[in-house]
Formats: C-alpha cells, structure tokens, sequence
C-alpha cells in the first residue's frame, strides 16, 4: 500500500462528518483506538504486488442485465411516504435548505 | 411434532396424520413457551402464521380430492413452518435489520423470496434476531439485545443469522432464511449444531433484502438437515428481474439427487475428488474443532472419497480484502438511512444536524465502526491504497480457488476455528471477533457455494463442516453433505439435542445478557 496512514482525532472526526454520524467525545475516542488497530490489519495486504493485477469488482460473469423499458406497478404516495416521520401532503418535510425560502 | 424434519411434516401432511394448523400451532407455542431466554425472535405473528396454516390446508384438501398426482404436485414446503431473518423486508410487518435506524420501518411490498415462499405455501411464523445490518459474528450487535445459544445459555449463536440458528435448532421452525455476506449463515449453523448454506452469488434474488455490502450479500437457508436446506433453497433460488446481479443460469431439481436411502446417498462419495485446503489448519484452531474436522475428513475418505492436499496461498489475506470491501460497501448501503424517509429520525435543527443526530443516535457501535472504515477507505487520498487493492487480491483469491478447482470436485475446511464462544468475550476487540469468520470470508470474497453441516461436538458444543463447492454448484455441495449425514447417521452425537433446551422451558428464565460493557463512559 502507497500510503498507510495513522489516522488522528482530527481524521476520525473528519471522516466522521464525511459519513454523516454524529458521535460523541467518548465514540471518537473509542474509535481512533479500534480503527487504527483495524488499519495495522489491513497491511499485510502491501506483502503482495499486485502491480499486473485487475482489480475483481463482482465474481459473475453477466453482462448489460437490461429490463424493457415499460411502465410497471409502483407504489402509490401513500405507500411511499407511509414511514415518514413529517409528512406534508404528498411531500416529505425537511428543514429549509436554500436561504430566504418559507 | 416439532422434532420432525419439513420433509417427514410433509409426509404426514400429505397423508393427513395432521393438519399444517395443528403443526403450526404446536410451532407457535413452543416458540412462545420458551424464547425468553433464548431470544431468537423480534417478532412472533401468530395470526398471519394460523391463517397461512389455514391456506395451505385448504390446499392440501383440494389436492387430496384431485388424487395422488395432485398431491406430488404440491410444493414441498407447503403447510411448513418457517422463519424470515430480520432484513426480509414483508408487507405490513416490520423489519429492523437489528437496528434502531429501522425501529417501526413497517414494509409497503415484499422481497421476492418472501413472495417465493408466500406461494409455495410454507408459513411465516416471524423474523429472527441478526447483527445490525448483518454485520458481526455472534448476533451481540442486535439493537434489541443479544440471542442465546441453545446449547449454552451463556454463549453465542454465531452471527449475524444467529437468530434463525437458535430458533431452528431449538425446534422453534423447521428452516429458516438466512443471509451471508462473509459467514453469517454457516458460521451461525456450526455453532448452533444445524445445516447452513450460502449459495453461488447471484443464486437467489435480493430485491427486499436490506442490502449490506452488495458484491458478497446472499440469501441462503438453514435448517436441520440438507434435504430441509435444499428444500428451502429450491424455494427461493432462480432469476428475478428486480435484481439484476440474480443469475438466469437454470436452477436444478436438488431433491431428485438428494435419496432418502442412506446407502444411495453415501454412493457420491466414491471417487469423489474432496481437496483438503493446507492453510486452513492453523495454530488458533480449538484441537477439538481440528479432531472433529480430522475425523470427518477420515470418513469421508473410508466411504470412498479421495481426500487431495490443496494450497489457497491467499488464505491469510481473505480477512483484510473482506473488511476493506464489506464496509466500503457498506457505507455506500446505508447513506439511505438520513432520518427523513423512513425510520429512526431526531430533528436537530438544519439538514446537516439532522442526519448527525439520527445517524450517530440510530446506528450501533459496530455499524458505525464499519461505516468510518468504509468511508475512511472510500476517501480522497486512499481509494487506490484501500479499495482497489482489496480488488486486487479479490481476484488473486478468486484464482486460488479456481485452480483447486482443477483438479478437485469439492473442498471440505472447518466452519470456524472455534465453537460458540461467551457472550460478551470478544466484543471489546473487533479483530477477535473478525478472526471468527476467517475461513468463511475467502469463500465469500470468491463468490462461491458453502455449506456448513454438524460434524460432532467439541467441548459439549457442536462444530461444523463446510463444504464449499465450485460456481453454481450447489447440488454437488448438497450431494456430499447429504452423503456425509448417510455416513454419520449412527454416530452418537446424532441423536442428541442441544444441551439447554431443559432450561428454557422454565418460564421465569431471564433474557439473554451482555456483561456489562467495558467501555470508557
């Protein structure tokens, strides 16, 4: 592996917010330990060159599964917004999200 | 009647020694009378079981009216009771896949198994227990609280199918779903003592399976013996047009290879070409696990089959490509849980602090542990270091596998390299609990066919073999376990039933518990 990198407090709470978790003091704390430890795992992987080696995405060997392009059962509104935590109407409610917006 | 295998209930309803009501019920209450200790259930829906059982003998009268052929005809698990992991999703019912993200998530439609089993017949009598997501070992990542394991109240199902273990070892349902991503249905059959197998990638469809990490996740089936798993699985496999990685390659008819009759089943094993895989045996390995694992080997061989030395030299690096890939995966899956569709939600003020809260509130430790790695992984600066070189040794275990293959009909390996272990023992340290599924993950991270049948008990608690067969060959996996239970058949350990299944029966049993967590406050 190129880079093998320690990851700090400041990188678990960056990558934190890149996953959308909100962690407390304790998680991050928790965390920087066990993924550091979890990463030091993973370089055994530098041990092989794998420099001629095409990378494996999915073991089966289909090709451009394509379905017709025709109209099919769905579901109704209802159905769609039947676990919504705030509905309004036929719309899912979020907080404002462009400035000067009602 | 709940000691019967599906196929000897099928006999019996067919004949009309009973109904599938009065199976079901008797299903249904002895779930009830002792799951409390056990925990192997979110959710018991009696109603919906009774009026399937109501169904299915409806079908069973309509057909005995129309004569034997008739009969034949029915599907072979109509009238059976059986259990759904908890990430099926089903119409009306809930489905938390372990997690409180989905606390309350009622689903609008049904996966396409649960359709397939819907008209087949077979009854649902509820969803089973799992790791959050499906991710751990030892179904201790429950948001609900962990499953016990049957044979040992203090210890561990396995995971993350670890409920549909325990309920079908503990004669809760004949077979039960399950699915694996890098051992969760044949590491939890080992532990608890049943049959579980994972099929090719791409076998059963996965439309309605709340997905994990897409390029591994399978659904597969387990149960008390292989002619039950082939059953179930039979029940299920086959292309679907909602899944686009499910395989059209045609599915054959594994009941017509799997004969009743000891002696035919133990047949396939002469000049059988079984490849015995080097790595596998390891310091870390329990001696009891190796001694029943050698055992097996032996017969195996004394019934005719060729036992070939064989090298996967990328053994060791299966764990690190699998917790590169899976959470990479994973935490692609579950950017969908934001809070605002469905499930688990905490308004925080704007968007942004909205997805903080009800993500770092709705997720478990190990979920969000997978998540930072994947994401981690997945990240500017490391993409090529992490990802795509775990790709790339993907493909070099992919060959390892593909040369054994050349010159052997099947692999036979331990499940695990150890029996059940305490509950809480390893959930301080997730690379103990990883080393769990070290020789699943390989099997996964290829894609292949694996089994993992009963082979003894080590320690008063049962070990498994697994069989692992080449792509899309589940009926020769299924052959050779049938043909290693005709072998086995008057072993003593045969006939015995999981050690704590007396105390459960006590109705003022506690709850299945973790130690109190070691954890920084």
């Amino acid at each position: 592996m190129a880079r093998m990198a320690t990851l700090t407090r400041a990188d678990v709470e960056h990558v934190a917010l890149l996953a959308r978790l909100g962690l407390t003091d304790g998680e991050l704390a928790l965390l920087e330990g066990q993924l550091n430890h979890i990463l030091d795992q993973y370089l055994v992987l530098s041990e092989l060159d794998t420099a001629a080696i095409a990378p494996t995405a999915q073991v089966i060997e289909l090709e451009n599964i394509l379905r017709e392009d025709v109209p099919g059962a769905s579901l109704t509104p209802d159905q769609a917004l039947s676990g919504a935590p705030e509905r309004q109407g036929d719309y899912f409610v979020v907080p404002v999200v462009v400035e000067g917006a009602d | 009647m709940t000691r019967l295998f599906a196929h000897e209930m099928a006999r019996g309803l067919r004949a009309g020694d009973y109904s599938s009501r009065e199976v079901v019920d008797a299903h249904v209450e002895l779930a009830h009378a002792t799951d409390r200790g056990l925990h192997a259930w979110l959710f018991l829906d009696d109603a919906r079981a009774r009026a399937a059982a109501d169904a299915a003998d409806a079908r069973l009268a309509g057909a005995r009216r129309a004569g034997t052929a008739a009969l034949a005809d029915l599907p072979a698990l109509l009238g059976i009771p059986v259990a759904l992991k908890d990430l099926v999703v089903t119409r009306g019912q809930t489905s938390t896949a372990g997690s409180r993200i989905l606390e309350g998530y009622v689903g609008s439609f049904d996966a396409h198994i649960a359709e397939r089993i819907a008209a087949a017949g077979a009854v649902v009598l509820g969803k089973t227990n799992m790791d959050e997501f499906a991710m751990g070992s030892s179904t201790e990542h429950s948001a609900w609280g962990p499953t016990a394991n049957p044979w040992a109240l203090d210890r561990v199902p396995g995971g993350s199918s670890g409920g549909s273990a325990a309920a079908v070892a503990a004669y809760h349902c004949a077979a039960a779903i399950g699915t694996d991503t890098g051992g969760s249905i044949r590491q939890p059959a080992a532990m608890c003592g049943v049959v579980g197998m994972k099929p090719t990638y791409g076998r059963v469809s996965r439309y309605g399976i709340i997905a994990f990490a897409s390029s591994l996740d399978q659904v597969g089936a387990l149960g008390r013996d292989v002619r039950d798993v082939a059953a179930l699985l039979q029940t299920v496999a086959g292309r679907d047009g909602r899944d686009s990685t499910s395989s059209p390659i045609a599915v054959p008819d594994y009941a017509t290879s799997l004969p009743e009759d000891d002696d035919a089943a133990a047949r396939v094993l002469r000049g059988l070409r079984l490849g015995l895989p080097r790595e596998y045996f390891v310091p870390g390995m329990d001696p009891g696990v190796e001694a029943r694992l050698r055992e097996a080997v032996r017969a195996l061989e004394a019934a005719g089959a060729e036992i070939v030395d064989v090298s996967l030299p990328h053994t060791d690096y299966g764990l690190a490509t699998y917790y590169i890939i899976a959470p990479a995966e994973a935490s692609a899956n579950l950017a969908r849980y934001d809070g605002i569709r469905f499930g688990h939600s905490v308004r925080d003020g704007d968007v942004l602090a909205n997805y903080l809260a009800s993500r770092g509130s709705g997720f478990g430790d190990e979920v969000k542990r997978r998540i930072m790695l994947g994401t981690y992984a997945l990240s500017a600066g490391y993409y090529d270091a992490y990802y795509v070189k775990a790709q790339q040794v993907r493909t070099l275990i992919k060959a390892d596998f593909d040369a054994a293959f050349e010159d052997v009909d099947a692999i036979v390996a331990p499940t695990s390299p150890t029996v059940a272990f305490p509950l809480g023992a390893r959930l301080a340290d997730p690379v103990a609990m990883y080393l769990a599924d070290a020789w699943t993950l390989p099997v996964s991270v290829a894609g292949l066919p694996g089994m993992s049948v009963p082979c003894g008990l080590s320690e008063g608690l049962p070990v498994g073999l697994q069989i692992v067969g080449r792509a899309w060959d589940e009926e020769g996996v299924l052959r050779i376990g049938r043909a290693y239970e005709a072998i086995t058949a008057d072993a003593d350990w045969r006939g015995l039933e999981p050690s704590a299944l007396p105390l459960l029966a006590d109705p003022a049993i506690s709850a299945p518990r973790l130690p109190a967590p070691a954890l920084p406050a």
